[in-house]
């Protein structure tokens, strides 16, 4: 519905790997799409060239009319500038910097002025927001991988991104924080609204966190659409394998336990 | 097997029992009063640490770009730089001399512009920083290298310029072991013998630095050059257990150290 308001992000992006060319179009809304695809097929450096770290030969990346890369005329944003926030499967976290420390960083490279103690009073408040105000004064070593994936996801929201860029995001936690942790992205993503693309292995992580599916394959996207139409007819044997690899959407609200049909209804 | 590593612990530490205890007290006290002692002590730890402190803000940077270049070459100037460690310090001081001395390569340009290292405490400076380098160069090339490329990654996303990136992310967590570099740097460029010799000669108060003088005294008498010696092991041993205080404690540093 308000659908309008979400600048979109498209992203045509060439650019050689080795052993392939990964040469992927695509475009996100307020639908978070989900990247899977055999190891090895693209996915990471797909985030990697979106955010300008990896070089792209050719392509077009846009948010809304915003163009962040754009080979023909010249325009190559530098990463700082483009304000898409990455989470990699380890998260990311700055181990020599405290909880709250970390998500002062964010903040003091966003557009504001703020002095340090308006920056961790901003920081505190995100942290508080998250319910994650007692870890405030912990290092990343004493966080648990849950802890630690929320208080990155502060951080990422702390430097108000214009996109959602999230890389495994459960693939690193043991079974029980996975749950959890899909079920916090989920009503996190939702709520937010912001061009979100999540690359996984995992597919509970799609099911709970993405509207739409892309499957990759050696740096190309082999079929692209709604999970449901995509489990009728796989497109690759690695999308049979992964899509029935559970067996049914009913079965995974239940065993993705109650935490997540809460957020749903909220 | 045993009675082999025995045999070599023995004369791995009976010098230095010999060098602590021969001729008592007295005769160290007495070497430490002699003329030499106190300008080449001056010396030495004025252009070690001016060495240190050069080697240190040209190297870091070096090695941040050397870890992060994907230019093929890079690697080559890697072993490049550390050619004066295997090299004997002999070597390195004929290669001062023929680019910087007043007949050298560059001696000419350098003494048209009014200066001529060569033979000069500037020489001294030189010299340690040739030999001294590669051992801060090697540990920050490492250190950076082995930094978690996805904190760097994150840091940009997050809006970080690579200045701010550097100097609040890839510094403090290298830290430690820059410090331990710059220790043996530090170490190394205190106990440059054979490239000061050969490049900055060995004059008193000038390029007279403590080995040399231990080198001079040693002609004199030997219990001075005892105790010049025992002033470089002092110093070199409250290195050695600074490093060891100081590998303890960085627990960030092994926490963010790849397998």
């Amino acid at each position: 519905m308000s659908e309008e308001r979400v600048f979109r992000l498209s992203a045509t992006v060439e650019a050689e790997l080795g052993p392939f060319l990964l040469r992927v179009s695509l475009e996100v809304g307020a639908e978070p799409l989900a990247l899977v695809g055999p190891n090895g097929s693209g996915k990471t450096s797909l985030l990697l060239a979106i955010l300008g770290l990896l070089k792209a030969e050719r392509g077009r990346i846009a948010l809304g009319n915003d163009v962040l890369f754009d080979r023909e005329s010249g325009i190559d944003r530098p990463t700082e500038e483009r304000h898409l926030a990455y989470l990699p499967q380890d998260f990311g976290l700055f181990p020599h910097l405290t909880a709250v420390e970390n998500v002062a960083f964010a903040l003091a490279c966003g557009p504001g002025r703020m002095n340090k103690r308006q920056r961790r009073d901003q920081a505190m408040a995100w942290l508080d927001r998250f319910g994650l105000g007692s870890l405030a004064k912990r290092n990343p070593t004493q966080l648990s991988g849950g802890e630690r994936q929320r208080i990155a996801l502060a951080r990422a929201l702390a430097s108000s991104p214009r996109a959602l860029l999230l890389d495994e995001p459960t693939a690193s936690l043991d079974a029980e924080a996975r749950a959890s942790v899909r079920a916090f992205l989920a009503e996190s993503i939702r709520s937010l609204r912001l061009p979100t693309i999540v690359v996984t292995h995992d597919i509970m992580d799609v099911e709970a966190l993405a509207g739409r599916v892309a499957v990759l394959d050696k740096g190309q996207v082999a079929a692209w659409g709604l999970l449901a139409d995509l489990r009728k007819t796989p497109p690759t044997p690695f999308a049979g394998k992964l899509f029935s690899s559970s067996t049914s959407v009913g079965k995974d609200a239940i065993a993705d336990s109650a935490t997540d049909g809460q957020f749903r209804h909220n | 097997m045993v009675g082999l590593g025995g045999v070599l612990l023995l004369f791995l530490v009976l010098p230095f029992v010999a060098l602590l205890l021969d001729g008592g007290p007295d005769s160290i006290v007495r070497g430490l009063g002699c003329a030499l002692t106190w300008p080449a002590l001056r010396l030495s730890l004025g252009t070690s640490l001016i060495s240190v402190a050069l080697v240190i803000l040209g190297g870091t940077p070096l090695a941040w770009w050397l870890a992060h270049s994907r230019w093929r070459s890079a690697r080559w100037l890697e072993i490049l730089l550390q050619l004066p460690v295997v090299i004997p310090p002999a070597v390195g001081g004929i290669a001062l001399l023929l680019a910087f001395g007043r007949r050298g390569l560059f001696g000419e340009a350098l003494e048209r512009l009014g200066w001529t290292p060569a033979f000069s405490s500037v020489a001294v400076v030189m010299a340690q920083v040739f030999v001294s380098a590669p051992f801060y160069m090697q540990a920050a090339v490492q250190a950076f290298g082995r930094l978690d490329r996805n904190l760097l990654a994150v840091g940009r996303s997050l809006g970080a310029s690579p200045p701010r990136l550097f100097f609040q992310i890839a510094l403090p967590l290298a830290r430690p072991w820059l410090i331990g570099g710059a220790a043996m740097t530090w170490a190394r460029a205190l106990g440059e013998f054979g490239a000061t010799l050969m490049f900055a000669g060995n004059m008193t108060g000038k390029t007279q630095t403590l080995p040399l003088a231990i080198y001079t005294a040693l002609e004199l008498d030997i219990h001075t050059a005892q105790a010049l010696s025992l002033l470089l092991v002092a110093f070199a041993f409250a290195l050695l257990l600074f490093l060891r205080r100081f590998n303890r404690t960085p627990e960030v540093a092994r926490r963010t150290a790849l397998p």
